[in-house]
């Protein structure tokens, strides 16, 4: 790690078991947290804000759903819409896209995370969460090229180790970490986004 | 593969130059995302070599076109929606002696024939004319013949009924091998012709426009400009219906309309 390296957003992307584990590592986040974080977690199409309002619930940090063209303000935890891909734009906003399924996931977390890459560069944070299958391994990939940090939960803690260590086979994972090493990450994160 | 942002946009420019397809105000991580996958099918290493490419032949420049419009499309998609125009919209159409309908982006056709089913099924079909535009040819062409697998004629069925359909599902196509055929009676009234929102006019005057999962492909700029488009060719109280992720929260004419389904998207022209 770069100590006092600043970062400026978060993506996190997860499937089956995920709310467990994203619950796990949001919860403890303050309201005003000084990073925005994007959340890919696979869902089926029918399941309106279910997911936003049991996260909500369970967090001090707001929780919504992105929508299209939104901008993106820290302290805010956004969740890729069922059925659409979410991207993000250079400038800092939000597109939704009704492309073909990627690596068999709309929203895709490779989609995510590939377009957050080109747009926050060194300064974005990529995590992979409990899945069962391999999507988010070319946008895990994608953030280290571009020198971000990436992080992969722990194949021995996840309910489903697949995603991770489909991440981890990429050989571009910074850090492998339990849920309680993420979230005390995430906390250690200052005003500035500086670890 | 990370593309240079300014050479990406001389290669759009020249295109625009080129063929006149207009695609500078997309929405760009999805159309970068659209050609990068393009290039690497392709092995196409650079955006200068593209631009050799797409520039010199026509074939080639069409396939991109087929790549950056994305054609994902269902028979009754979001059936709410449907639903909605059924309880909201079709008592006061019906009003009318004479129903014109836009439906813009409607790529293979699935919706147009949801909408001429919906129509069929109030009794407004035969006095209704849907024009029904892309700028996809083979889509278009697709549509036009609009031949479907039967794969997806399950989820169809389902959707159909999610939106109040009364009927067998099944009387509106005739199964083929593994294809279904949409009856001749819902063609009757459907012209299907190629239009551009980012470069063509308004063509005629509507009571109702329907485009859906378009505008998320544009930035905010034409986003706006298609939404003037649209406002110009709808009829005093025409209806607008967008998809369920679009809002004319960003369009200037945003005031100009007033919601008649919030969270299905379905706007009135009021002033
Ligand atoms: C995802 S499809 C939407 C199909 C259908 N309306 C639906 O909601 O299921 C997007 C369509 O928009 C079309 N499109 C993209 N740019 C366009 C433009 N400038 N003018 C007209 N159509 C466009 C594409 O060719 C594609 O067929």
């Amino acid at each position: 790690m770069d100590p006092g390296k600043k970062y400026e957003a978060i993506v996190v992307g997860t499937s089956a078991g995920g709310l467990y584990a994203l619950s796990n590592i949001l919860t403890e986040l303050p309201a005003e947290y000084p990073l925005p974080i994007m959340v890919v977690q696979h869902r089926s199409k029918d399941k309106k804000e279910l997911l936003e309002d049991i996260l909500q619930h369970k967090c001090k940090i707001k929780i919504k759903q992105a929508d299209e063209k939104e901008k993106i303000e820290k302290g805010c935890v956004y969740i890729a819409p069922p059925d659409y891909h979410l991207l993000i734009e250079t400038d800092l906003t939000f597109s939704l896209s009704s492309d073909q399924y990627v690596s068999y996931s709309r929203p895709s977390i490779d989609v995510l995370f590939e377009s957050a890459a080109a747009a926050y560069k060194d300064t974005l944070i990529g995590i992979i969460l409990t899945g069962a299958n391999n999507d988010g391994a070319a946008g895990i990939s994608a953030i280290k090229q571009y020198n971000g940090l990436t992080i992969a939960q722990s194949p021995e803690e996840a309910l489903f180790p697949f995603m991770p260590n489909a991440a981890i086979a990429t050989k571009m994972v910074t850090h492998i970490w339990t849920l309680s090493e993420i979230q005390n990450f995430l906390l250690a994160l200052d005003k500035n986004g500086k670890t | 593969m990370n593309l240079d942002s300014k050479k990406f946009r001389e290669l759009l420019e020249s295109i625009q130059l080129v063929y006149g397809y207009d695609f500078t105000d997309y929405a760009e991580a999805s159309i970068t995302r659209r050609v990068t996958h393009f290039m690497s099918v392709r092995k196409i290493e650079s955006l200068d070599e593209l631009a050799r490419i797409v520039l010199k032949d026509e074939k080639i420049f069409e396939e991109l076109v087929q790549e950056i419009s994305v054609t994902v499309t269902e028979v009754f998609r979001d059936p709410s929606f449907y639903k909605s125009l059924r309880e909201n919209v079709t008592k006061r159409l019906a009003t009318y002696p004479f129903i014109k309908i836009w439906i813009a982006g409607c790529a293979t056709g699935e919706e147009v024939y949801s909408i001429a089913i919906l129509f069929k099924e109030e009794e407004l079909l035969n006095r209704s004319i849907i024009y029904a535009t892309d700028i996809n040819q083979k889509s278009l062409q697709i549509a036009k013949e609009g031949v479907y697998s039967i794969d997806n004629m399950k989820n169809y069925t389902s959707n159909y009924q999610k939106t109040g359909g009364k009927k067998s599902f099944s009387e509106y196509y005739k199964a083929k091998y593994n294809s279904v055929l949409f009856d001749k009676s819902l063609k009757q009234n459907i012209v299907f012709s190629p239009h551009n929102l980012a470069v063509d006019k308004s063509f005629n005057e509507f009571q109702l426009i329907i485009c859906r999962n378009v505008l998320i492909y544009f930035n905010q700029q034409l986003q706006n400009k298609a939404i003037h488009l649209f406002y110009e060719s709808l009829c005093p109280f025409g209806f607008l219906g967008l998809g369920s992720k679009e809002s004319l929260l960003f369009s200037d004419k945003k005031k100009q309309f007033e919601e008649v389904d919030r969270k299905e998207k379905i706007f009135i022209k009021s002033t």
